[in-house]
């Protein structure tokens, strides 16, 4: 399984990888990080099809994107 | 499990201080990629001018040289014919390139000097509060152009590259942009040309990124994107400029 991992202490909350994500599988969250944004939550970890384009966009770096067997 | 994508190490491991969607930080980190992928963490040299880039002198972790206000290229001059193995490249805005520093930035383009120039364009002052730049587009609303920029008094926008290109020191001229991941790969891509073809000897070397400033515009991070699909980038055609084979 691949795995989309946000780093809420560096999310600045501007959605760009939720509104580029294809399979629509990020969401930004209700629950403020320690620096006051809202930072985007993964509902399905399964569909990630590992295509780096939240991670490419990413201003901040903040997500961090690893691929399974 | 094999990692497909990691922050880059040359830059702090904290959050920048730009604004939320500011793609100032995104050139910043596709940038420190570049400089990582070529292995130059310790051998490179960044001049920061005055301006939002300034920011980074507390973002990166390389060496670095603070600069006066649009004369980076004049100080990168000195630092590059000192250190003439070094990877040596300024990052400039465009209140910072096109306005008060158009004669330090033609003049090290026109001598051809060996460094790398990256101009991160937002058609805006930034970090002074949203006054009109030489690159506002017309009808631009801004804190100096309140009706919008009226070209019969404030002339129109400035095409840096289109200007640089026309000179025959420079050997790469291009100008990419970062408002979707496509153009943010093809940026990156750019910039690593560029570094090349300095760190191969080749000469004056020119990047120019469109990026965007939701908070001056007073737009959402998404709505400026689509602003700069809409208005900014018609008026700022993207491609390479020119390339010389070194």
């Amino acid at each position: 399984m691949n795995e989309v991992k946000v780093n809420d202490k560096l999310c600045k909350g501007c959605g760009y990888c939720v509104h580029y994500c294809p399979k629509k599988i990020l969401e930004l969250g209700k629950v403020r990080s320690s620096k006051g944004h809202f930072y985007p939550a993964v509902t399905d970890q399964e569909a990630c099809i590992a295509c780096l384009m939240c991670a490419t966009i990413c201003p901040e770096g903040a997500i961090e994107v690893a691929k399974g067997e | 499990m094999e990692q497909l994508y990691k922050r880059p190490k040359c830059i702090q491991p904290m959050q920048s201080g730009y604004c939320p969607g500011c793609l100032h930080s995104l050139a910043t980190r596709i940038t420190a990629e570049v400089v990582e992928e070529l292995e130059q963490q310790n051998n490179c040299i960044l001049v920061l001018p005055v301006g939002c880039s300034t920011m980074g002198l507390l973002y990166w972790k390389i060496d670095m040289v603070g600069s006066a206000h649009g004369r980076a290229p004049a100080v990168a001059t000195g630092v590059k014919r000192c250190s003439k193995n070094s990877l040596v490249f300024t990052y400039q805005g465009d209140g910072d390139l096109a306005a008060i520093g158009l004669a330090e930035i033609l003049s090290a383009a026109n001598r051809g000097e060996n460094y790398t120039v990256l101009f991160a364009n937002n058609s805006i002052y930034g970090m002074t509060g949203g006054q009109m730049a030489p690159t506002t587009l017309e009808g631009q609303k801004s804190t100096t152009t309140q009706k919008g920029r009226d070209p019969l008094t404030t002339g129109y926008p400035m095409r840096m590259c289109e200007l640089i290109a026309t000179l025959d020191a420079p050997k790469y001229v291009a100008r990419f942009s970062l408002h979707d991941p496509a153009n943010v790969r093809k940026a990156k891509a750019g910039i690593k040309k560029a570094f090349e073809t300095q760190l191969a000897g080749g000469g004056f070397t020119f990047v120019e990124l469109m990026i965007n400033c939701p908070t001056n515009w007073g737009l959402t991070p998404l709505d400026s994107l689509t602003y700069m699909v809409e208005n900014t980038i018609p008026v700022f055609p993207l491609g390479v400029y020119k390339d010389v084979e070194v």
